[in-house]
């Protein structure tokens, strides 16, 4: 237990793991629970939360990293966009690495196309104001989290009349996936640990289709690793009781209703578009947003003729199985042989909030690959 | 992108930005999407991609904080990242 040391209340993370092993055996049969957010992965992993908890209780990784569930297509065209002329293109550190066809943007770049890594939208928008003679484009990802903030500098954009700024949109929902995976076949879940930040913005009431329609617990939870087996903790107990409710055990940060005035935003600048093609899931019906027609002008897909081409994954890739749970990240066939970190095939292995690079960073897989009799 | 960071209010400045400092680094956030909060000087809030997204209380941000650090690499990214690029 070295690393409970360093959790914020030692102690009670000693207790709260003695007494979800206590219950764990008095329910006496196993358990899968889905994160449904990367940074819960992250920690999950980190943490090596897996060793500490019970046999009976299986982590099974879910959809939510932004970045992990943007389809080879969009790569395509963000590196696309990125070598037109008079483009700057803006991008979150997070992208620049994922693989497309003809490269990432950071190959992109290395070629001479101008790819600016940026902290937030409003640095986008800055971008455009001192660049009044070049197309600004953002290449927006990310859940409810962060699409506030992108209509947020939209709205700002609009507001001080900056017209060289173009969005090319990638901002998904987090209830169509969750609803896709829990419908699926292959995979049967026992309880859902609900995404802290996508819930700050539209409340832990968000998630109660959950409860009410699949009949499974659902727990909003906080990031660090004492929140996780609190969630962990306040779900056995209500498989134990027999209730599948939404509780939050956030509740620091999350409130049921979220922040009202992002909802307000999102609604104010985004539409929900028919469908969103994710990557291991498929097309989506209403799973992901576009500019609304009032923000027409800024939208960088009405702009620019983008390919726009569907394009499936590498053959070898299980970004998609990994993604709904079906295999964990060192099942995949290509993990940690073709498929690294530092030469990733597949988005799990880009971002730090994926499945696949969250597993290889804190090194356990040559135990793995040893435990299985896999060559190294 | 997605880990939220506490973040003090040091500065109001003019069209809902706020100056705010978290371990020695100070940038510029919105804070629009906090307009019914009342957001002051001293206020803590949690920082998404420049916005701040909702009000912590101090004792709450500084466990966070605490918490956070031993991220390691993953906060490194994410402060350089905070530090790099400025909104005004």
């Amino acid at each position: 237990m070295k690393y409970v040391d360093e959790f914020r209340d030692p102690a009670a993370a000693k207790d709260l793991i003695a007494s979800i092993h206590k219950m764990a055996e008095q329910l006496g049969c196993s358990w899968k629970i889905m994160e449904v957010c990367g940074g819960h992965t992250h920690t999950i992993y980190r943490h090596g939360l897996e060793h500490l908890l019970p046999e009976a209780v299986e982590f099974v990784h879910g959809p939510g990293c932004p970045v992990c569930v943007i389809p080879s297509g969009r790569v395509d065209d963000a590196v696309w966009l990125s070598g037109q002329p008079g483009v700057i293109f803006t991008t979150f550190g997070d992208m620049m690495r994922v693989p497309g066809r003809a490269g990432s943007l950071l190959q992109a770049q290395a070629q001479g196309s101008d790819v600016r890594f940026i902290y937030s939208p409003l640095d986008a928008v800055k971008v455009a104001r001192d660049n009044p003679d070049r197309k600004v484009v953002f290449f927006a990802v990310g859940f409810e989290t962060t699409a506030p903030s992108t209509a947020a500098a939209l709205a700002y954009a609009k507001k001080i009349g900056i017209t060289n700024f173009y969005v090319f949109c990638n901002h998904v929902l987090i209830n169509p996936p969750v609803r896709a995976i829990l419908e699926t076949k292959n995979v049967t879940l026992d309880g859902l640990i609900g995404p802290g930040h996508v819930a700050t913005v539209v409340g832990s009431d968000h998630f109660q289709f959950v409860a009410t329609e699949f009949r499974i617990p659902i727990v909003v939870t906080g990031f660090e690793p004492l929140d996780i087996l609190q969630a962990v903790a306040m779900m056995l107990k209500q498989f134990a009781e027999g209730r599948c409710e939404v509780e939050n055990q956030y509740s620091r940060v999350v409130r049921p209703l979220g922040n009202p005035e992002a909802k307000r935003v999102l609604e104010e600048v985004f539409t929900p578009k028919d469908s969103f093609e994710w990557r291991g899931l498929g097309s989506i019906p209403v799973s992901g947003y576009r500019l609304s027609d009032e923000y027409e002008s800024f939208d960088a897909e009405k702009h620019f003729d983008l390919p726009g081409a569907v394009v499936a994954d590498h053959p070898a890739c299980q970004c998609g199985l990994v993604l709904t749970g079906q295999i964990k990240p060192w099942e995949c066939k290509v993990f940690a042989k073709g498929c690294t970190p530092d030469n990733p095939i597949g988005t799990c292995m880009v971002s730090p909030e994926g499945a696949c690079a969250a597993y290889y960073s804190f090194g356990r897989i040559p135990q793995i690959l040893a435990d299985e009799g896999k060559p190294e | 992108m997605c880990l939220g960071i506490p973040c003090e209010v040091v500065a109001l400045l003019e069209g809902d930005l706020a100056t705010v400092s978290v371990s020695g680094v100070e940038r510029e956030v919105s804070i629009g999407l906090l307009v019914d909060e009342g957001i002051k000087v001293g206020d803590w809030v949690l920082v998404h991609v420049g916005f701040a997204l909702s009000k912590i209380d101090a004792e709450e941000a500084d466990q966070t904080l605490d918490q956070i650090k031993k991220l390691g690499q993953v906060w490194d990214d994410e402060l350089d990242a905070f530090k790099q690029t400025e909104i005004r």
